[in-house]
């Protein structure tokens, strides 16, 4: 930031764009994707090995989370179970997010039939429920992570479309997209080298509670039994196997619950800060 | 009668996405890999048996004969049969209509009691501590699974406080409520959140306003203006986030219905997908869908009633 060369109120200005929410969301983030990457290091335990020893520990120095009614530590699982949870939650929401923003950018600027089956297919998809339709569609398919992406693929992309649709809408009507147009230059080029990166922001900022809606969306399909299969540690299904226990060991449902908090507001925090610095022009801000 | 128009209209802009929501509900049963009636009698039937079940569900015709006579169908309310339950699937579903109906409005309305003094709190406070804890909360509350939420209120309102029951719909109107209140409480968790946002930002666009500038300039009290002209004003997008967001609020429900063992439709559906009862499936997609334009169209209605401008588009 070249800040020192500004004017003291100018300075004010772009100090108060830093939101502290931003860097907050950062540091946290990073802090967990490095506990997921370094987990084997930073426990002793196996994360899917059974020792019927030391069955519904409570919480104490040697297993920080407590241990499950099979005995497994329950913070070395909730600490892998960040690999399950942020990798099915990225590849959720960005693979959508991409199929979204080019269908709907393209719909913006083209028009016609392809506009109208886009929007009618659209408006079909987002009429359901988000969790109904994923529900269904895993009933088709059967359960698992691999469905999982297969349902969301096939659903996510709506809202994306539909935001980037509306600002391709705006921003075809300006003067850089007539000019493109006048030189002749094919489609999908002002689409991909002028107008892309002006239509994106708004879905970026999305993105970001999308983020923490597909990571919300996960656990409670595998919560209800119908996400990541069973020794695979995952936060949902983790806080499910405690639900018959709630009475005699709290800490099973409880604890790994919080990773789930915590990466949201993780998230959440981050995506605060982007709508400040990116989003004012695009998304209605305060 | 404007009404009728009103709604006339917005029956025949809706044609094109019931339609679409009927081939979505229809290929639930004919996209299943393999042969779903054989899936739902888990093997257990005669070639026969199978062959009889296709005749009686009509599966034996060509496929385009298939969705007219199941559109014909539906528009009358025949959902189908369960072979699995022996039942007519709108009798199954039309039990489970009264609880998800009775927890849905029960949160609705805790949620806009939770959001709407804070909101006024957030909005009259802008800026200063009050607001940016309000806002932090909802933060927190929005990240917050709501099948944890729910586990973590049985553990403390229902297991150690015993102030409320933990699992089940209840008897008369009183059990009701005492039953559904800590499900219609999680599901207003993450509702509040995001009336709250929207309400408070209506509320600061309400107070620049012109008449409430002309108020002020009167002499009125903040506190007069706040409750007199800013509430009334931003109550309106109160409405359309509610309509907004229930698609949110079902799904939250199916979750929260699994928790605390609501008979409902959500409890409803993820039974029928772990028994595999393609019918049951399918008519609740169907309904489900039709509950949230159904809600949508309610809210143009209302927005219509406030807001005459609307009614001459």
């Amino acid at each position: 930031m070249t800040t020192t060369t500004l004017a003291p109120s100018a300075l004010r200005a772009e100090v108060a764009r830093w939101s502290p929410s931003l860097w907050i969301g950062i540091g946290l983030l990073a802090f967990i994707v490095l506990a997921g990457l370094f987990a084997p290091w930073l426990t002793p335990y196996d994360p899917l090995r059974q020792d019927y020893g030391a069955a519904l520990r409570a919480p104490d120095a040697a297993h920080w989370f407590g241990t499950d009614s099979l005995g497994r530590d329950l913070f070395t699982r909730s600490l892998y179970a960040i690999r399950t949870d942020l990798v099915i939650g990225f590849w959720t929401t960005y693979v959508p997010m991409l199929i979204g923003v080019l269908l709907g950018a393209y719909a913006g600027l083209k028009g016609g039939w392809f506009d109208a089956v886009l929007m009618r297919v659209i408006d079909t998809a987002l009429a359901f429920p988000f969790l109904v339709l994923i529900i269904v569609i895993l009933a088709i398919l059967g359960p698992g992570t691999q469905n999982i992406y297969i349902a969301v693929f096939l659903v996510g992309w709506t809202m994306y479309a539909r935001l980037a649709r509306a600002e391709m809408l705006v921003e075809s009507g300006k003067d850089y997209i007539l000019a493109a147009r006048t030189l002749g230059f094919p489609t999908a080029r002002i689409l991909l080298r002028h107008a892309l990166p002006n239509v994106i922001n708004s879905s970026i900022v999305f993105s970001m509670s999308d983020f923490v809606l597909n990571i919300l969306l996960v656990s409670g399909l595998s919560f209800l039994g119908l996400g990541v299969p069973a020794p695979t540690p995952e936060w949902g299904a983790m806080v499910a196997e405690g639900k018959d226990f709630m009475q005699q060991a709290w800490w099973i449902s409880t604890l790994p619950g919080l990773m789930i908090v915590l990466t949201g507001v993780a998230l959440a925090l981050l995506g605060d800060g982007l709508t400040h610095r990116l989003g004012d022009r695009h998304v209605t801000g305060h | 009668m404007w009404v009728f128009r009103f709604v006339g209209l917005r029956l025949v802009q809706a044609v094109p996405v019931l339609l679409g929501i009927s081939l979505v509900a229809f290929l639930a049963i004919h996209l299943v890999p393999g042969d779903p009636v054989r899936i739902m009698l888990q093997g257990r039937a005669s070639d026969a048996a199978v062959a009889e079940i296709y005749a009686r569900l009509g599966m034996d015709r060509p496929l385009l004969v298939q969705y007219a006579r199941f559109v014909g169908r539906a528009v009358t309310g025949d959902l189908g049969t369960s072979i699995i339950q022996r039942a007519p699937v709108a009798t199954i579903v039309g039990e489970r209509l009264v609880p998800s109906s009775f927890l849905l409005v029960y949160a609705t309305l805790l949620s806009v009691l939770i959001a709407v003094p804070l909101a006024v709190w957030a909005a009259a406070r802008r800026n200063r501590l009050a607001d940016h804890l309000i806002r932090l909360g909802g933060t927190v509350s929005f990240a917050m699974p709501s099948f944890w939420i729910g586990l973590i209120l049985i553990l403390g309102f229902g297991l150690t406080l015993k102030w409320f029951p933990i699992a089940g719909f209840g008897r008369g109107f009183g059990g009701h409520l005492h039953h559904l209140f800590l499900p219609a409480l999680t599901i207003a968790l993450f509702l509040a959140p995001l009336l709250i946002q929207s309400l408070r930002a209506a509320m600061l666009d309400a107070m620049t306003a012109e008449h409430v500038e002309v108020a002020r300039a009167k002499g009125l009290s903040e506190s007069r203006i706040l409750f007199k002209y800013v509430l009334r004003a931003a109550s309106i997008p109160v409405v359309t986030i509610l309509a907004v967001n229930i698609g949110w609020l079902v799904s939250g429900s199916v979750i929260v219905e699994s928790v605390f063992s609501v008979a409902g439709l959500g409890m409803l559906l993820v039974h029928a997908v772990s028994t595999r009862d393609y019918p049951v499936i399918q008519g609740l997609t169907l309904v489900f869908a039709v509950m949230v334009i159904g809600t949508n169209l309610l809210a143009d209605l209302a927005y219509a009633l406030i807001d005459k401008r609307v009614r001459a588009e």
